[in-house]
């Protein structure tokens, strides 16, 4: 089979604060740390564990700038056999549609079964896969925890609210975005960074693409920190007294038996 | 104006709670506007949500037939192409079922598309100005969205108050007869329920619960150790439940548990809002976390600006000396 997993690099929330610069026009990038996209590795993962299983190939694909290669060959260290990387100054500011278009361009550069994206992104969207399963007028599923190759046709589990799994037969060729937990991604070791260090990673231009990308619908315009509400009560003091007001509270309000 | 559209999940033939927020998110684009609801399934239920829809909406379309009575995302969107007009603005939760749906129906009806909204700010001819966030909820975000060819906008479940009034006195019409061709190559087959864990969260008072703070599997004792000292529970967000260090069963959130508790210690939670999803009843939240910035202390009562490695286990310490 051969797959095509879409990945972003993102900012690494969990290994940073993010916040708003001095004019509200983007986050403080000074020392960000950024990774790939957490569903995306579960997505790369999964791929991996499919080929494993019946034969073919992973690629990766991203649409980013030069420094956007470290989380393909992170992907490849992994076991992903291609990297792809569409890079252009006109990508900057695009909205998810025009990522969607970019990647159906590199899609029709191959053959693909399956297309793997990420449930979402740092932007909280989860867009670009149901967008680009409709521009290839391929069936779609989202928040994919299992996957079962059955001939041309998958069996699918989703998860939805409550933790529930709704099951559903899909046929290939197919978009399937992945929810993290379908898996436990490999580790990825120096050594097997050192290993794809010097592979190929083929890169692809707007014209290359050949693709028109049009005016952007939707625009951030900036970036803020909202006032909710009174904001939680901060206890301050030495941890002894920190500790002796939040006993105080918890005996109020319960938390003790 | 383009005409505006909610789309009405329902479940055992009572509307979800968006249908009644979302009549405020379309006040907010225009607030003049006389909203269409669309209800789509199969059977007695659907009849039942579309008249409940009607008490909201001016007009509910109402389409009732066999290929609908799963809400299959590929099918629903199908019908919504085959019947929406050029244009129109539609209003759809954000949950696991609209981010099945929405992304494909904007391109299909060649409209902007926007992804968990959380407030309109304006609309100015064309140009609709929204709020987002990013980041797992650590910034906002204003966005403007180009209308002049209609929009899918995903609304966040909770984000909006909830119109409670019912005063609106609409009218239902049948459109079943219009749905139009539904085959589509995604089939659904059937809902597994998520299993039961040796506890039930859902039944506890005071829960313990840890976030991806708690940072490796061997540091669970801390935790295990304070609920034990406080006779409570501990639950958890997600991650921890996908490193498999807990079972599914002790995750709170719209993909986990909801929870009901008098107390709910939040330590090293961010406060996304799929994990503040699963916290009903308005608990008393104390957050302890290291970022004084987490979101989770704008909507916790008491904050504690901490490393949980190190608090955890002196509050241990303390209550155990009571
Ligand atoms: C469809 C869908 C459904 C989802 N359903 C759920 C759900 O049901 N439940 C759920 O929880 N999530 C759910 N999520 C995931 C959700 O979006 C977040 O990714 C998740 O809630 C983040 O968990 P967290 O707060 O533990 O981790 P993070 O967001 O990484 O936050 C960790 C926090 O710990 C703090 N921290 C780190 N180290 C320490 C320390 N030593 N001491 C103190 N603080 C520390 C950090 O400052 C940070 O605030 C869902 C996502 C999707 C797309
Ligand atoms: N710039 C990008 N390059 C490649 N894939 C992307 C890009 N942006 C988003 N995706 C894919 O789309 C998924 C959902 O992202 P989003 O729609 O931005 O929330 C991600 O998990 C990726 O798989």
């Amino acid at each position: 089979m051969e797959i095509l997993v879409c990945v972003k690099r993102v900012p690494d929330t969990a290994e940073n604060e993010i916040e708003v610069n001095g004019d509200g026009s983007d986050i403080e990038r000074d020392d960000l740390v950024y990774s790939v996209n957490e569903w995306d590795n579960y997505a790369v993962e999964e791929a991996i564990q499919i080929c494993e299983k019946v034969g073919g190939s992973v690629t990766v694909v991203t649409v980013g700038d030069d420094e956007s290669e470290e989380v393909l060959r992170r992907e490849m260290a992994m076991g992903a056999d291609n990297g792809l990387l569409l890079c252009d100054e006109a990508f900057e500011g695009i909205d998810g549609k025009q990522t969607a278009t970019l990647l159906k361009a590199a899609v029709a550069k191959g053959k693909y079964d399956l297309i793997l994206t990420g449930a979402q992104a740092d932007g909280g969207a989860g867009q670009v896969g149901g967008m680009l399963a409709a521009m290839l007028d391929v069936p779609y599923a989202s928040l994919v925890n299992t996957i079962d190759v059955d001939g041309d046709k998958l069996k699918v589990g989703r998860e939805i609210e409550g933790g529930n799994q709704e099951m559903n037969d899909i046929s290939m060729p197919c978009v399937l975005s992945i929810q993290t937990g379908i898996n436990e991604p490999r580790y990825v070791g120096i050594r097997g960074i050192r290993k794809v260090a010097s592979v190929e990673i083929p890169e692809l231009s707007a014209s290359d693409l050949g693709v028109d990308l049009g005016d952007a619908k939707v625009k951030r315009q900036d970036y803020f920190v909202p006032e909710i509400g009174e904001g939680a009560e901060m206890l301050e003091g030495s941890s002894e007294e920190i500790i002796a007001k939040l006993i105080e509270l918890l005996k109020v309000k319960g938390g003790l038996k | 104006m383009a005409d505006i559209y909610a789309y009405i999940t329902h479940t055992g033939g009572v509307a979800g709670d968006s249908s009644l927020e979302m009549v405020n998110t379309a006040k907010k684009i225009d607030a003049g506007a006389a909203v269409t609801a669309i209800v789509t399934g199969s059977g007695a239920d659907v009849d039942k949500v579309a008249d409940e829809a009607a008490a909201s909406y001016a007009k509910v379309l109402k389409f009732n037939t066999d290929a609908l009575a799963y809400p299959n995302a590929e099918v629903v969107r199908k019908l919504l192409i085959n019947v929406l007009p050029k244009n129109a603005i539609i209003l759809i939760p954000h949950d696991t079922f609209g981010m099945d749906l929405s992304p494909g129906l904007s391109i299909k009806l060649d409209s902007a598309f926007v992804a968990d909204v959380v407030g309109i700010e304006e609309v100015d001819g064309t140009s609709m100005k929204v709020i987002r966030q990013e980041y797992s909820g650590m910034v906002s975000t204003h966005v403007t969205v180009d209308i002049s060819n209609g929009a899918v906008v995903n609304v966040r479940p909770g984000a909006f108050i909830p119109d409670e009034s019912k005063s609106v006195g609409g009218t239902v019409e049948d459109k079943s007869g219009d749905a139009g061709d539904l085959s589509v190559n995604r089939t659904f087959l059937e809902l597994v329920e998520a299993e039961v864990g040796d506890v039930d969260i859902t039944k506890e008072d005071v829960l313990v619960s840890v976030g991806r703070g708690i940072e490796d599997e061997d540091n669970l004792e801390i935790a295990d150790d304070l609920a034990k000292a406080m006779g409570a529970v501990v639950s958890c967000s997600r991650p921890i439940v996908d490193a498999k260090w807990l079972e599914k069963s002790r995750q709170v959130g719209t993909s986990g548990q909801t929870v009901k508790p008098k107390v709910y210690l939040a330590c090293g939670i961010s406060g996304s809002f799929q994990h503040m999803g699963g916290i009903k009843g308005a608990p008393f939240i104390v957050a302890i976390n290291k970022n004084v910035k987490a979101p989770i202390f704008q909507v916790a009562e008491v904050g504690i600006e901490a490393d949980i490695l190190d608090f955890l286990p002196e509050l241990t310490e303390a209550i155990e000396g009571l």
